[in-house]
């Protein structure tokens, strides 16, 4: 079974088409990019597939389950982390992982043994009752990962999750993503650094609703004859209708 | 029910921790029973009063005299110069002006009718009303005695004058503070159940942590439920602090059954916070919330017979109280404080706020759902 299928999905606006018939399968345990320039439409496809909006139509499954019709088995088996930071910054370290784990059904003693891995990776010991709004950001795009797969999600969806961190968080970050990858967990992540697509087992380009490019780095960059993933970019979003002048 | 419970963990601790709210929680009923109690209110001493007196005779000056021992006058002017009333009128040195006219103690004591002349300044209407009363009923007292004085052989006299003895009722002191305070008590537990219910629901949609939220397993119900139970707490536990302040400070009667009226006030808080949660539809952002609310407290309140009693509402604007929850939340209050009733009385009361909870509640739900 494949974790996340998608068949001629589509969302329209009133006459404006966001995502257009969007086809593309994801494999378990993948780490699948999903590109695009901003207004591309990729926000309002992942928005689709958590069960946060409703398909205009076509047709998809996550983890299995219809994105029309089973939306509460979905988020049950799926983590998100927003572009928008939206841990409780009024709450501490401990507090938010106390909450987020009790939604998710998890004993109490089972979200303290996870607590403790959690600091111990994140080296946030001296930090744990500490309110989550007085970390650097760094920290807490980490911690926000961290408690998004914290209920060993079958599906990890990131959308931006380094925006605004240096490069050496990004590094740390993407390590965590791979070692969430090596633990089974499928993860699909958007983002605008090129450097991070390459990190990617396989990566998607949309422009203007549609998916114009899908397939591993490196066949890309040898289709379209260029030396990094920045020009695929390039290449692709240059015929956006929507461009930038 | 572990999920609910998780949701009221964490709201309490954000409540605690946020700067905002805590202040409001358990300072505002204290301060409101306070400052308002005692600032408003219609009682009105040392009106400013002009006596025009063109009579300079005995009786004019007793009745000055009169006037002046009053603790509602203070006698600023007294001259007879009508012409200087006016302007110190104007000038807003004087509220009252009384002007005796030439020859009043000749017709008194003629026994034929005399005037005075009696004005006041009624940009400030309840001022100008309470004043002329005060004024009528001193220098109705003294045209009594005078009546009694100069003839006393006249039977006449005697007989036609109908003297009475008033009870007042429920509120035997007729004191504004046991009228007001149960209408501040009402005003409190309205602000926290719609302002503050439907600015916390917004702030995690301005915040963004609603889309964290959106995407758990969460139910929408569950949500609302942990939203809205901290308030129906806090409510409660602020009407009975202004409660007991009201009663250890100024001695506010607790005349009625208090499981009457807290059970009437827990039905008083589902419907308004209903109300509360249909506003936080309406909203994207705090500042929004607070506007729409505002908008709707003052209508409320105004029209709640807080201040001015519903009776004296032209029809139309009664008929509008009708719809009102706050308005009954306030008779509820008074009729249980300063009357007594019980359960018993209050049924028509329950039924009506019944009514209010399943239809605010449905209305809110309705349009949550269709939002968001």
């Amino acid at each position: 079974m494949k974790a996340i299928e998608v068949r001629a999905l589509t969302k329209r606006f009133g006459d404006f088409t966001a995502v257009n018939a969007i086809n593309f399968e994801v494999a378990q345990g993948e780490i699948f990019g999903f590109l695009g320039a901003n207004g591309a439409g990729k926000t309002t496809a992942m928005k689709m597939l958590i069960g946060l909006s409703r398909p205009t139509s076509g047709e998809a499954t996550v983890a299995g389950f219809d994105v029309y019709r089973q939306t509460e088995q979905i988020k049950r088996n799926i983590g998100y982390m927003s572009q928008k930071f939206s841990l409780y910054e009024d709450l501490t370290v401990w507090e938010n992982i106390r909450f987020f784990g009790g939604i998710y059904g998890l004993s109490a003693a089972k979200i303290r043994k996870k607590a403790v891995a959690l600091f111990e990776r994140l080296s946030l010991h001296q930090e744990a009752n500490a309110l989550v709004g007085s970390l650097p950001l760094g920290w807490k795009q980490k911690l926000s990962f961290s408690l998004a797969i914290l209920h060993d999600p079958k599906i990890v969806f990131l959308d931006e999750p380094t925006g605004g961190v240096d490069p050496i968080t990004r590094r740390q970050f993407w390590d965590m993503i791979y070692e969430a990858a090596d633990r089974g967990i499928t993860v699909f992540v958007t983002t605008h650094y090129m450097d991070e697509a390459e990190y990617c087992n396989r990566v998607s380009i949309m422009v203007d609703g549609r998916i114009d490019a899908l397939d591993t780095p490196k066949s890309l960059k040898n289709h379209f004859r260029v030396e990094t993933m920045d020009d695929v970019f390039l290449r692709l979003a240059r015929n956006s209708q929507f461009k930038e002048a | 029910m572990r999920t609910i419970q998780l949701l009221l963990q964490k709201e309490f601790l954000q409540i605690i921790r946020n700067k905002a709210m805590l202040p409001i929680i358990f300072v505002m009923p204290i301060m409101q029973t306070m400052i308002l109690a005692f600032a408003a209110n219609y009682e009105i001493n040392n009106l400013r009063l002009h006596i025009v007196d063109r009579d300079r005779s005995t009786f004019s000056r007793q009745l000055t005299q009169q006037l002046d021992a009053s603790e509602r006058f203070v006698v600023v002017y007294y001259d007879n110069a009508a012409h200087l009333a006016a302007q110190h009128m104007q000038a807003d040195q004087t509220d009252m002006t009384l002007e005796i006219p030439i020859g009043f103690e000749k017709d008194l004591v003629s026994l034929q009718n005399t005037q005075v002349y009696l004005g006041a300044n009624a940009i400030n209407s309840v001022k100008a009303g309470v004043g002329m009363n005060y004024a009528a009923s001193i220098i109705a007292d003294y045209n009594m005695n005078i009546r009694l004085r100069a003839m006393p052989i006249v039977p006449a006299a005697q007989a036609g004058q109908i003297e009475i003895v008033p009870t007042e009722w429920f509120n035997p002191s007729r004191s504004y503070k046991n009228f007001f305070v149960p209408g501040i008590l009402a005003v409190l537990i309205t602000v926290i159940g719609s302002m503050l219910a439907s600015l916390n629901i917004v702030r995690e949609r301005e915040i963004g942590t609603i889309e964290q939220i959106n995407v758990t397993p969460i139910r929408k119900y569950q949500f609302i439920i942990g939203k809205l139970i901290p308030f129906w707490i806090i409510g409660l536990f602020d009407l009975a602090l202004g409660l007991g302040f009201a009663k250890l400070v100024f001695g506010l009667p607790t005349t009625g059954n208090m499981m009457a009226l807290f059970g009437f006030a827990g039905l008083f808080l589902l419907a308004i916070l209903g109300f509360g949660l249909f506003l936080s539809t309406f909203s994207e952002t705090q500042q929004q919330a607070m506007f729409i609310s505002w908008f709707f407290m003052l209508v409320f309140l105004l029209m709640g017979g807080v201040f001015t009693p519903i009776e004296s509402m032209p029809q139309w604007a009664q008929v509008l109280t009708w719809f009102n929850p706050v308005s009954y939340m306030v008779q509820v209050l008074r009729l249980v404080l300063l009357k007594g009733s019980g359960f018993m009385d209050l049924w028509p009361f329950f039924l009506k706020m019944t009514g209010f909870v399943i239809a605010l509640n449905a209305f809110a739900v309705l349009n949550y759902r269709k939002t968001t």
